[in-house]
Order: C-alpha cells, then sequence, then structure tokens
C-alpha cells in the first residue's frame, strides 16, 4: 500500500506501542493540501503522539507515513518540510524575539538583509509589529504563541503541526487567536493539523475533524458530518450533547423506541437491527402531552442564557432538551420529534456505555459539594485539640 | 538578646578567619619568626619565587586544575545531560545516588582506594611506578565530576524539555541542536560546575597525597613536605596566595549563580 498522491501527508496502519501497551491502533488517515484537519479526543487518546509520527519525533512500531507519496518513515524530522508549533512553545530563551524567528531561516544560510525582511513580514503577520528586539522570557502566553507560529511560518511549510497551541490562554484569548489562526491558514493557503481536546475549537475552526478514541480513529468528516451523523455513541456522546436510545430498525426509515414506531431519514439496515439513536436535544420541541409523540415528567431545569437546559423522564430515561421556552419542574409535557432530528447508527463497542441523562442531577450536586462542606461538623481531630 | 546574638556572631567568624588572618600577617613579617611581627615586607614571597621546586609545584597544580576540570566538566555536562533524559525514576535516582556518594564518601577513603587501585592495576600490567601525573590526572577528574553533574542537572531540569526538538524542527541536526538551543541555556551552570571543579582541584590535598608520584607535586603537597622539614613564613605566603585564588574563584562562583538566579525569578513574573 502507499499513499495516495493527491495527499499531502498519508497514514498507513500506524501502530505504536509505549511499554508494551498500544497507543495507537492502525490509524489509516489522509491528509489534504491547505486544509485544516483537526485531530480530537479525550486526554490520553493519542493525538500527541500522532503528530509527532508526522513530525518525525517518534517512529511507528508498524504501519508507514508517506509526504507526497513517498515514504518517510526514516527521515528525521530536521529534513521534513513541516514545521511545529509546540505546546508550551519551546521559544529559545537565550534569543530575543528575533532571533528566535530568525533561527530556522539562519540555518539555510539566508542572507541577514533577507531574514529582517522576512522577520518583519512574519511579525506583521501575527501582530506583533516592533517586537524585534523583546526577549521572549518577557512576553504574555499569546505574545510568546504568536512568536512560535512565525518561528514556524518564516520556513515556508506545506504543513504545520500545531499541538493544543491555546491550551495555556484564557478563554477570551482563546477565541481571538482562533479567528486568527484561522485567518493566518487561509493567508499563507498551507495545511494546519491541530490538535485540541476541545470540540467546540474543532468544529468552529476545522476543514476536517478526525474523532480518535484510545488510540483509534472513530470518525473523519466535516464539523457537520461529525456533529449530525455521527457513526457510533462514542463520537455522538464527546461532540456536544446528545441522547443516545436504544432502537429497533423495523425497517427503511421507520425506528423503534419505547415500543412507538418512529420515521426517520436512515435506511440500509437490516430487517429488526438493534442500534443506537442519537437526538439532540435542541432538535426536541416540548409540546403539550396530547400533542406529544412521548411523555413524561420535567426534573430539572437550568437557565443557560441562551435556552433552558431542560431533563425530562420519560418511563424511566431522562431526556436532555434545550428550548427557548420555559417549563417548571414536575410538569407533565409531551416531546415531539421531526423525522430528521434522528439519527440511526451502528451498534459498537460504546453502546450502552453512553445514555441519557440520569447523573445529570448528581454531576450537579458533587460539583456545589465543596460550598457545603463549610457547614459538617469539624473533624474528629479539631474537636480532641 | 540582640547583642548576644551579635556577640556571638562575631565570635565564630573570629574563630574561622583568625588563623587565616594571623597566617596572612605572618606571611608578611620581616623576620623569621612565628612569635613577633618585625615590620611589614614581602621578603618571604621574593623568597618563595626563588624557590623553583615551588613553582614547579605552583605550575603543576595549575596544569592538574585546568586539565581535570576541562575533562570532568566535558564528561559531566555529557553525563547531565544523559541523566535528565532518563525516562524511569527508579533509575534516574540510582544513578544520583551513585552521583552523589563520592562527595560524602570521605576523602581519606577515597585517596586510598583510588590508589589501590591504580597499583593493583599496574600490576596486572606489569608496569612499576604508575603513580604520578596520568594517575593524579584521573582522580582528580573523579572527584570532580560529581559537582560538575550537580551544578549543571538543575539549570537542565529548568527548561522546557522541547528545546532540542524545536531546534531540530526547524531544520538543525541533533548535536548541533544540543549546542545552538540546550547549551547556550544551561552555560550559567556548566561554567559554575567548571569554576568548582578548578578550586577543588586546585586544594585538593588529601587524595593528591595518595596518587601523586614524587615527580609530579602539586602545590598542597609542596606545603606539606615543606612543614616536615622546617616551617618557615615562606610558607605562610604560599597558603596566603592558596587562599587568596581560591577565594576569588568562590566569589565568582556565587556572583555567577546570583545572576542565573536572577534571570530566573524574572521570568517568573511575567
Ligand atoms: N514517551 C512515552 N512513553 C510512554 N508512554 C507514552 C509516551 N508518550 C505518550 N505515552 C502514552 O501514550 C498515550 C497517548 O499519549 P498522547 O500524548 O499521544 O495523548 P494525547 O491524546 O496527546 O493526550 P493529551 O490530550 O493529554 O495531550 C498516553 O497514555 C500516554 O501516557
Ligand atoms: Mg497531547
Amino acid at each position: 500500500m502507499t499513499g495516495s498522491e493527491s495527499c499531502i501527508i498519508s497514514l498507513r496502519g500506524i501502530t505504536k506501542y509505549y511499554n508494551g501497551e498500544a497507543v495507537l491502533r492502525g490509524i489509516n488517515l489522509d491528509i489534504h493540501d491547505k486544509e485544516f484537519i483537526t485531530l480530537l479526543g479525550p486526554s490520553g487518546c493519542g493525538k500527541t503522539t500522532t503528530l509527532r509520527i508526522i513530525g518525525g519525533f517518534v517512529t511507528p512500531d508498524e504501519g508507514d507515513v508517506y509526504f507526497n507519496g513517498k515514504r518517510v518513515n526514516d527521515v528525521p524530522p530536521y529534513k521534513r518540510p513541516v514545521n511545529t508549533v509546540f505546546q508550551k512553545y519551546a521559544l529559545f530563551p537565550h534569543l530575543n524575539v528575533y532571533d528566535n524567528i530568525a533561527f530556522g531561516p539562519r540555518l539555510r544560510k539566508m542572507p541577514e538583509s533577507e531574514i529582517s525582511r522576512r522577520v518583519k513580514e512574519m511579525l506583521e503577520l501575527v501582530n506583533l509589529r516592533g517586537f524585534e528586539r523583546r526577549s521572549v522570557n518577557l512576553l504574555s502566553g499569546g505574545q510568546q504563541q504568536r512568536v512560535a507560529i512565525a518561528r514556524a511560518l518564516i520556513n515556508d511549510p506545506k504543513v504545520l503541526l500545531l499541538d493544543e497551541p491555546l491550551g495555556a490562554l484564557d478563554l477570551k484569548l482563546r477565541k481571538d487567536m482562533q479567528v486568527e489562526l484561522k485567518r493566518i491558514q487561509q493567508q499563507m493557503s498551507i495545511t494546519f493539523i491541530y490538535v485540541t481536546h476541545d470540540q467546540e475549537e474543532a468544529l468552529s475552526m476545522s476543514d476536517t475533524v478526525v474523532v480518535m478514541d484510545m488510540g483509534e480513529i472513530q470518525q473523519i468528516g466535516t464539523p457537520e458530518e461529525i456533529y449530525n451523523e455521527p457513526v457510533n455513541a462514542f463520537v455522538a456522546d464527546f461532540i456536544g450533547e446528545s441522547n443516545i436510545l436504544d432502537g429497533i430498525m423495523v425497517d427503511d426509515l421507520d425506528v423503534v423506541m419505547f415500543g412507538r414506531h418512529f420515521k426517520c431519514l436512515d435506511k440500509g439496515f437490516a430487517k429488526n437491527e438493534p442500534v443506537d439513536v442519537v437526538v439532540r436535544p435542541e432538535d426536541i420541541d416540548i409540546v403539550s402531552v396530547e400533542e406529544g409523540m412521548l411523555s413524561g415528567v420535567v426534573t430539572n431545569v437550568t437557565f443557560k442564557g441562551l435556552h433552558y437546559e431542560i431533563i425530562i423522564d420519560i418511563e424511566g430515561f431522562k431526556w436532555m432538551v434545550q428550548t427557548t421556552d420555559y417549563w417548571p419542574v414536575a410538569a407533565v409535557v409531551g416531546i415531539k420529534i421531526d423525522p430528521d432530528a434522528i439519527h440511526v447508527m451502528k451498534k459498537s463497542k460504546y453502546s450502552g456505555a453512553f445514555g441519557d441523562y440520569s447523573s445529570f442531577s448528581d454531576e450537579h450536586e458533587k460539583l456545589s459539594e465543596p460550598d457545603a462542606k463549610p457547614e459538617q461538623p469539624p473533624a474528629e481531630e479539631e474537636i480532641v485539640d | 538578646m540582640k547583642t548576644m546574638i551579635r556577640i556571638y556572631t562575631v565570635l565564630v567568624y573570629v574563630f574561622l578567619y583568625l588563623p587565616i588572618a594571623v597566617m596572612i600577617l605572618f606571611s608578611f613579617n620581616s623576620i623569621n619568626s612565628t612569635g613577633v611581627f618585625g615590620g611589614f615586607s614581602l621578603r618571604w614571597y621574593r623568597e618563595l619565587f626563588r624557590d623553583s621546586e615551588t613553582l614547579n609545584a605552583l605550575k603543576n597544580s595549575i596544569i592538574m586544575a585546568v586539565l581535570s576540570s576541562l575533562i570532568a566538566t566535558v564528561v559531566g555536562t555529557a553525563a547531565a545531560v544523559g541523566i535528565d533524559k532518563m525516562r524511569s525514576r527508579w533509575l534516574k535516582s540510582v544513578t544520583l545516588t551513585v552521583t552523589n556518594i563520592p562527595m560524602v564518601n570521605p576523602e581519606i577513603v577515597t585517596g586510598v582506594s583510588m590508589m589501590l587501585l591504580f597499583v593493583f592495576a599496574s600490576r596486572l600490567v606489569r608496569i612499576s611506578g604508575v603513580l604520578g601525573f596520568w594517575t593524579l590526572l584521573i582522580a582528580h577528574v573523579t572527584f570532580n565530576l560529581p559537582y560538575v553533574i550537580l551544578s549543571v542537572l538543575p539549570k537542565l531540569r529548568q527548561i522546557d524539555p522541547h528545546l532540542q526538538e524545536a531546534a531540530q524542527d526547524l531544520g538543525c541536526p541533533p548535536l548541533k541542536s544540543f549546542f545552538l538551543a540546550v547549551f547556550p541555556t544551561i552555560v550559567p551552570g556548566v561554567l559554575t560546575g567548571a569554576i568548582m571543579a578548578f578550586t577543588l582541584s586546585l586544594d585538593d590535598f588529601v587524595i593528591s597525597y595518595f596518587t601523586n608520584g614524587p615527580e609530579f607535586q602539586t602545590l598542597p603537597i609542596r606545603i606539606f613536605s615543606m612543614t616536615k622539614k622546617r616551617v618557615t613564613p615562606d610558607i605562610y605566603s604560599l597558603s596566603t596566595m592558596l587562599f587568596a585564588a581560591i577565594l576569588l574563584l568562590l566569589i565568582i562562583i556565587n556572583v555567577l549563580q546570583a545572576q542565573s538566579e536572577k534571570q530566573q525569578s524574572k521570568k517568573k513574573y511575567y
């Protein structure tokens, strides 16, 4: 097998073991030119390892890495046409901003006059005009971030690797930098391979999202595909909020849940195949009991600013519904689900691992526990004293 | 209470420095006496510099200090980098303990055991009279190593572990990456280690006594052999010069450390 010629980077059957444990299992991934692709997954799923394999810092135990169709497994990092923005920036502390950015070009023996021009260009690109002589140790986190990006981009890489580049920044700065990174990617028209465990960040910035878990790719797709058509319960649960139900696909376009038939748009399943069904909380309408397809009792209401998050107990299954209408706790209501709001998935090893929101109120209590502590009786030692 | 503490402090320093002060004073004595100060003169310094054997010992000491500290710095820095990269915590702490033991080991034990090793090894290869320049150099490098390692390691711990990778990422081969990205940031530690090694080598007596040979004497050994004959004030002047040299080196080490600490705290604030 070789990488597809049209892809700038291809991973084929990549497996990596650490201490006898597989942290990547047969990763296959094609990355196209000028694409903003994001590796998304929970902590420890192997995102950084995948990125380091592309950068050349980790050698896969099995499988091959192709750049433009050429196998590069044995090419060391300093000969690969990619550059990395490291998680904690890894700026050279003994060099100022200018010398940090000029590091790459100087190695390639670019004339100093041209370096000076290029550094200026890069500083402008990352909005740090006039910062040449500053010490990198005295910059804020956001500014260091920008220097790290400039230091990588001055080498004209075809591909930029970014490992949770915004992880250390506060929320406001994060949002600004997300917009800016996207602008830089489009302005330079190069490929970004971006690592994050923040699903919102992934959805809002990427052309393609790669959802990973336990060293395996779960799904590759556009943000819309990932959100609207998750392939299994893990993806549905990890991306956004979702009600995941057991169903039986009795026929094309007809799924049975709670013993009732629901119209849906999915087909191609075997007759009477057991399936997982996803219904997003914002796609559910709360109506009167008579109008509802199912009915239950409101058990919890949380105001979220834009909407209310309402938990409804329907025959023991706790649904989450997001709506702008207010419904009081203990109200008996019906819910309505349109066919296009229902998404049917094949059963997977994740089936049953995620489900309803019955743990919702427990989670809530756990969160408020620290506040309750002062009211508890003093610990035994304190009394003895 | 305050005055008590003050008096106590003064007493401590008097005890610490009085002998040295007296020695320095008598090194400038104009007469040959240990009890009476007959006026200021450089007579004993002049005498010292006329003594070819002493001058030779001075030269030997400097050669030994320069060579052994250079070798120890190179080897020790490389060792520190290796220790820093160790993944297993267990292996790391074992290595560090093994590194530390020679520092707390009584010098006389180190000296005797090294002499034994050298003599034993020379018997094996049937060479006699090995003790001399080379054995002394090996001994000095050996006891200097832990000090270099322990002054470089903390610097390595402070830096971003990805610095070398960052340089490689920008197109730099691995070894060059170390010298361009990592080494400049640990220079203060390397320098401190080098000067410390130089100082230790310059003032070592016990270990040198057991591992040197008759044809290569260092200053401390020369001073010791002079005292065996007759204590004359030129010994004081020699000791004074040794003291001054080592004091200077210690000051340099302290200044270096204070400077890198200042840099470190600057980083934290921003
Ligand atoms: N050098 C290493 N030696 C041993 N185990 C490692 C090494 N690097 C990573 N691992 C392990 O491999 C697994 C995947 O690590 P990786 O850093 O790729 O995860 P990640 O998805 O980037 O997670 P995070 O979001 O926490 O950064 C983890 O269980 C980690 O402990
Ligand atoms: Mg990571």
